[in-house]
């Protein structure tokens, strides 16, 4: 650490204005300062002193995703193996197969959207703001893990510099990027991103698994759902090997679906993270958790084979995609969420509300969670702008009667 | 009109520095709808061209007989009637693009653009000058929306007025047509595109 910190600053005044890699200013400093806390400090003013800068709470968010991004691992291998149908390989194996699987797509994320950030800071002669450091990591977590590279870069550039830069980086923008990254995606190329196909990895990975042949195919529950429109009494959830699903099976997560969010059990831990350390708000959590389960309640009661999801349990409906990943991960972003103590239970209930009801109603967008952050996160100022408003008009009533 | 404009002034500047389009951030809703391919986006700037110098010319010659208090009645009575003969004309010589321009052409009757040149010009100037006005301000909007289409059909669908593109080989290699590009969104970004480099590059616009 002493020697990093020596050579950091030794190298300083190359970076400085007139040095030699004058253009490259930017990144030193956002490297120096991930590193090490910096050792100037704001003169004027009045400001909080805290450990807990936005570089720090961002690893502490990307440490709570670690539980969903090692079980997203595993599951891909365990899919895949379970796909090949010779029984399970070995622990480790899956893992690293999942591991090698994931690997280009975090690294395309990063590259993708750092560059930019990086490009945009130095331009801009500001800071690098350290907000992708979570993005990055959520980009690959909540895509299928067939998705294409390419599609992964055009998507991250995309959102990046649409969605944030030019509200003005971090801290400015209206919606999640990395849930607009998603969205892009889905809407950009439906057939790449959803259906049977991509959420079971196909190929070996450096001779580890084995090809699957082109004609297999393993739909999400969400996506079994969506075929059953029609013609069904009840819903029963299969196993890409065709063994019945449990409610068990969804809320650990040993289903195909997207890299990261299949896992209940996973994201709740990553929920505990960000509870404890007082970073995420437990208010949007259960408001979320109660709006959904509120609508799951009203589907269920009206259960119609038009809309087989309207059968599941309000704890399947919970479990099932992207809805508990989007409630502790995505509608609790502190930037895009409602800021106000009211605003934010209206906020979170409303977003579990309407994930229910477009992934029930609407059969062909099971992705309901995420369209529900996103049409909340464009509500959300609205929604604090009324608390705030009436709160106004309350104490101003108050003070009427008093004198 | 306070101020004298030369003719080419008249003509020349709605196609960048007063576009209709891009600074006067009108005519916004056509050039969504009408965008997703480039050949009706091309038949669409050319009727309103037509639509809007002929509108212009005779708004012109009768400008001083019109009372004021019904002078939005008739300036819309002159364009109705001349876009139901664009119309003919089309359904006539063009079926397949007039069926996928659909109401946008009867539309452009409410085209703020016009409403506005024939309103801020027309009524105030001789008619050649409003000619060109009309014209000018025609071929701002086109460019607009030619630049729009070009990129929403190449990128959504691969194509240019229907042509192939993108080889086939890119495909082979996974290369896939962005559906988003084809939804009205995508239009309206590629606007907001088009506005910040114009806006970028010229000073004057620059707040």
């Amino acid at each position: 650490m002493k020697f990093l910190k020596r050579f950091l600053d030794r190298v300083r005044p190359d970076f400085e204005e007139g040095g030699r890699f004058q253009s490259l200013r930017s990144v030193y400093d956002g490297f120096d300062t991930f590193l090490f806390t910096p050792s100037t400090t704001a003169n004027s003013g009045v400001h909080v002193h805290d450990a807990m800068d936005s570089k720090r709470t961002m690893i502490i968010v990307v440490l709570a995703l670690m539980p969903c991004l090692l079980f997203g691992m595993y599951n891909t291998g365990y899919q895949h193996w379970l796909a090949c149908g010779q029984g399970l390989g070995p622990f480790w194996t899956m893992l690293l197969y999942g591991f090698l699987a994931v690997l280009p797509k975090l690294a395309v994320s990063y590259i993708t959207g750092l560059g930019i950030e990086f490009i945009v800071a130095q331009w801009r002669r500001e800071e690098i703001q350290e907000g992708f450091l979570v993005t990055g990591i959520l980009i690959p977590l909540i895509c299928p893990i067939e998705t294409p590279l390419w599609m992964i870069a055009v998507a991250t550039a995309f959102s990046v510099i649409f969605v944030k830069e030019v509200f003005g980086g971090t801290g400015y923008n209206i919606f999640n990027v990395a849930l607009v990254t998603r969205a892009f995606l889905f809407f950009a190329y439906p057939g790449a991103m959803s259906g049977d196909k991509p959420f079971i990895a196909r190929d070996s990975i450096l001779g580890i698994g084995s090809d699957l042949p082109d004609s297999f195919t393993g739909a999400t529950p969400l996506g079994q759902l969506a075929t059953m429109a029609g013609d069904a009494d009840s819903t029963t959830l299969t196993a890409i090997n065709g063994a019945e699903l449990s409610s068990w099976d969804l809320f650990l997560g040993l289903i195909p679906g997207s890299f990261g969010e299949t896992s209940t059990l996973c994201i709740l831990i990553g929920a505990a993270i960000l509870l404890f350390t007082g970073i995420a708000s437990w208010r949007i959590i259960i408001s979320v958790f109660a709006g959904g389960a509120m609508m799951s309640l009203i589907t269920n009661l009206f259960p119609s084979p038009e809309y087989p999801a309207s059968f599941l349990s309000i704890s399947d409906q919970l479990c099932l995609g992207g809805f508990a990943f989007s409630a502790v991960f995505m509608a609790t972003d502190p930037v895009t969420a409602a800021h106000t103590t009211i605003g934010k239970y209206i906020y979170g209930f409303l977003v579990g509300v309407i994930a229910i009801m477009i992934r029930t109603y609407n059969n062909g967008y099971p992705e309901g969670a995420m369209l529900a952050v996103l049409l909340m996160n464009a509500f959300a100022p609205l929604i604090d702008y009324c608390v705030v408003q009436c709160n106004i008009n309350r104490r101003a009533k108050r003070a009427r009667i008093n004198s | 009109m306070a101020e004298k404009v030369s003719n080419k002034k008249v003509l020349f500047n709605p196609l960048s520095k007063d576009n209709p389009v891009i600074v006067q951030i009108l005519g916004i809703c056509s050039a969504l709808a009408v965008t997703a391919k480039l050949e009706p986006a091309i038949v669409m700037g050319l009727s309103v061209i037509a639509v809007l110098a002929l509108a212009n010319v005779i708004l012109s010659l009768i400008r001083n007989t019109i009372p004021t208090n019904i002078r939005i009645i008739v300036q819309l009575v002159v364009v109705a009637g001349l876009v139901v003969i664009v119309n003919q004309l089309l359904l006539a010589y063009a079926y397949n693009v007039s069926k996928q321009l659909s109401v946008f052409i009867g539309l452009i009757i409410t085209n703020c653009i016009l409403m506005g040149r024939l309103e801020a010009f027309a009524m105030s100037n001789k008619p050649w000058p409003s000619f060109l006005d009309g014209i000018g301000n025609g071929l701002g909007y086109t460019i607009i929306l030619i630049i729009v289409a070009f990129f929403r059909e190449l990128l959504g669908c691969g194509t240019l007025l229907g042509i192939q593109v993108i080889p086939e080989c890119f495909y082979q290699h996974g290369y896939q047509n962005n559906g988003l590009m084809i939804l009205p969104p995508m239009a309206l970004i590629v606007v907001a595109c088009i506005i910040w480099v114009q806006h970028s590059f010229n000073k004057d616009l620059q707040e």
